[in-house]
């Protein structure tokens, strides 16, 4: 009995003093705000926002609400998350496995890169890109195509449009692909535990995945148009591309600093995590008769990667909370169109910060819970 | 029984602090924000980041600018001394909030008067110091000369959360123009990036496209467009619930907009206090007892004129002097074909 209330008395005074904090918090809240005159509520959201997006996935205009305004910033930042999120996998990959060549020139240029883009804040960084950008690129008219019908220009990176035709039949050829292959591997891997017969799985669902979506464009009906940009005149010295899809400067430079500078930290990750597995590990895989790559493959890796994961999902984590920095140059994310504008224009500011706060929470978590739901399935499996 | 008697006394204790706190609040006439400003021995100012002629800090920190001249004007009144302001730079993004938080007790940031900020966030606006309207500046090579010649695909640098971005949408929406918006979160990147040629054109209020325009690399490269898209009362913000730390940040403004009506400035100010005139005597504290309204002596509005002068000398430092609009407009006095009119100080 006093056993059990020696272990309980902390826990509950504990959770007391939380809960008395957040009570006298919104008390203290509610009160000014009610000297001051400051209603609270969410009722703002479906009102009319009245001001426009630069970029934005979804239809949005200034006659649409506050939540759709809520929903383009949000997409924006998955977008710029999203896309920094590959582009630094990769280049961490490449850079980290540069790190341990023996070859002296690429191993030092890697290490080079890494302490050079780690260690310069990132906020410089952007405005960096941002600010080198706009003074390097030429104006629209003045443009040189890039393969023949793209065009880098201080307004943005204009890019052909596609214009599909029966665009869902292609959709299903390609998921179809996707679950024969599925369903392929599946059988291949019994196949090999039951008879130990190998089929070379990569040249099947390679075949699988071109072959269903172009019967699609010889039978489905489905064909592909592209919508090239094409320069118009807007006064006497400024011009546009009009067609295509304009990916802005703000964009692009967005990108390049998050993913320029969380792929040095994505490549430290992978070199401890290759470094990290024993050599012996390697040179017993050799000895048994296995080739280089299925020694990288097979032995190599998936114990690497037991080491590179956790510490990576902090990476994109980061990267995506850093992403609010876009509002520095007018990239529209989630900070800059509601907790800039919608904040401003309503005055909402605590319901406004506290929706932006949970929503980068959600965000952060989910992404953990992706990369959690990966390291389980990959780590050791004690039998 | 002695420790009941204590528990008692302690109680009571509490009640009477607690009674006296709203007895205080009880008491008429009495500012806590001027209190508070009087006992910490500055007043609490917000102003711009940087903007010419309105608020703009030098090398040595010294903040000029007709904003910056209202704070002055209320530190002079209430502290006797109008070099005892702190001044606060603030984004557009973050000024209501850093006023209705209790940050700052004046926000004299150009900050449009408006229904809705008026109405809805714990704010109260007390006067226009400047009536300004937005517009739109190009380059002069772009051969366009007025807002009808913009067409659909235009780009347009702007600052965020500013009026500016609904007035553009309004604006653009209604002449069916399609616009690329690029919202920066400071005036300078707004600068850098129009002056890279990032955007078409750059709207914001003319005050600033002219005080901006002078940042630029080029700025005769530049020109401002005629049309004027929207009414854009600047002024002074104080928050909701002091109501008579408002009236003296009111009155402040309106002694120095009255001075300039008859003539009073900061040079004669004094000589004044003898004229035949009861309107100018009063004006300088020698008639009426003016200042008791707000807990003030009688001669916190001659502090004003000596100290920071009237609205004309104000605006000629500030904004003719230093080239950026020349010409008053419709910040003239109503005797003189401008709008500045304010109610009598009687």
């Amino acid at each position: 009995m006093n056993n059990i209330i020696k272990r309980f008395i902390p826990q509950i005074l504990a959770i007391l003093f939380v809960v008395l904090i957040f009570g006298f918090l919104t008390l203290n809240a509610q009160t000014n705000m009610d000297n001051r005159g400051i209603d609270f509520g969410f009722d703002f959201l479906s009102q009319e926002s009245s001001f426009d997006v630069q970029f934005s996935l979804i239809e949005y205009s200034g006659s649409d609400s506050y939540a759709r305004a809520f929903l383009v910033g949000l997409l924006n930042t998955l977008l710029v998350s999203f896309i920094s999120i590959i582009i630094c996998t990769i280049l961490g990959v490449i850079i980290g496995v540069a790190r341990l060549s023996s070859n002296y020139l690429i191993k030092n240029s890697a290490a080079w890169y890494v302490e050079f883009f780690r260690n310069i804040p990132l906020l410089l960084q952007i405005f960096f890109w941002y600010y080198a950008a706009l003074r390097a690129l030429p104006m629209p008219e003045k443009a040189n195509a890039w393969f023949g019908v793209t065009y880098m220009t201080v307004k943005g990176y204009y890019i052909p449009a596609m214009v599909w035709e029966n665009l869902n039949v292609f959709l299903y050829c390609a998921l179809a692909a996707i679950i024969s292959i599925i369903v392929l591997r599946n059988y291949a891997n019994k196949l090999r535990d039951t008879q130990g017969k190998q089929i070379p799985v990569l040249l099947y669902s390679l075949a699988l995945l071109i072959l269903l979506p172009l019967l699609s464009f010889l039978f489905g009906g489905v064909s592909l148009g592209f919508e090239i940009p094409e320069l118009k005149k807007l006064s006497k010295i400024s011009y546009i591309y009009e067609g295509g899809i304009s990916l802005p400067p703000e964009l692009i430079a967005l990108v390049l600093a998050l993913s320029l500078y969380t792929s040095t930290f994505v490549a430290e990750c992978v070199r401890a995590g290759i470094e990290g597995v024993s050599k012996g590990q390697k040179e017993a895989a050799a000895s048994v008769g296995l080739k280089p790559n299925q020694v990288l493959k097979l032995v190599i890796m998936p114990q690497a990667l037991r080491i590179i994961i956790p510490p990576t999902t902090n990476q994109y984590l980061n990267l995506t909370k850093n992403s609010s920095l876009a509002a520095a140059i007018a990239y529209p994310d989630l900070v800059l169109v509601f907790a800039g504008t919608a904040l401003m224009q309503t005055g909402k500011a605590i319901e406004i910060v506290s929706i932006t706060m949970l929503t980068y929470l959600t965000i952060s978590l989910t992404i953990a819970a992706i990369m959690n739901w990966y390291n389980k399935k990959i780590e050791i499996k004690e039998k | 029984m002695f420790k009941i008697i204590k528990q008692l006394t302690s109680v009571v204790a509490m009640f009477a602090v607690l009674f006296a706190f709203s007895t205080e609040t009880m008491a008429a006439k009495k500012s806590k924000t001027l209190e508070n400003t009087k006992k910490r021995g500055f007043v609490r100012c917000g102003v711009s980041q940087g903007l010419p002629g309105f608020s703009n800090a030098d090398e040595s920190g010294n903040w000029t600018g007709i904003d910056v001249d209202v704070c002055r004007a209320v530190a002079a009144a209430t502290l006797g001394d109008a070099t005892k302001v702190k001044f606060t730079p603030l984004s557009a993004k973050e000024r209501f909030t850093a006023l209705t938080s209790g940050e700052i007790d004046i926000l004299s940031r150009n900050t449009t008067w408006t229904l809705s900020r008026d109405a809805d966030i714990g704010l109260t606006f007390v006067g226009v110091n400047f009536y300004d309207g937005q517009g739109f500046m190009v380059r002069k090579g772009s051969g366009i000369a007025s807002t009808s010649e913009f067409k659909n695909g235009t780009s347009v640098c702007t600052n965020l959360g500013t009026t500016t971005e609904l007035n553009m949408r309004d604006f653009f929406d209604s002449r069916g123009i399609s616009y690329e918006p690029v919202v920066f979160e400071k005036a300078d990147e707004v600068v850098a990036a129009y002056d890279a040629g990032r955007c078409d054109t750059y709207t914001t209020d003319k005050s600033g496209l002219a005080a901006q325009r002078t940042k630029l690399s080029a700025p005769d490269d530049h020109v401002v467009l005629p049309e004027t898209i929207s009414k854009e009362p600047l002024g002074p913000v104080v928050r909701q619930g002091d109501s008579v730390w408002e009236d003296i940040v009111r009155w402040s403004l309106n002694t120095m907009i009255e001075a300039e009506e008859y003539g009073v400035n900061s040079s004669n100010a004094d000589m004044m206090k003898t004229s035949n005139n009861p309107a100018i005597k009063r004006l300088v504290g020698a008639e009426g007892e003016l200042g008791a309204a707000f807990g003030l002596d009688n001669e916190w509005n001659l502090r004003i004129i000596k100290q920071v002068g009237n609205y004309g000398e104000s605006y000629k430092r500030n904004i003719a002097d230093t080239g950026i609009l020349p010409d008053r407009g419709p910040n003239e006095l109503w005797t003189k074909g401008g709008i500045l009119y304010v109610p009598p100080a009687r």
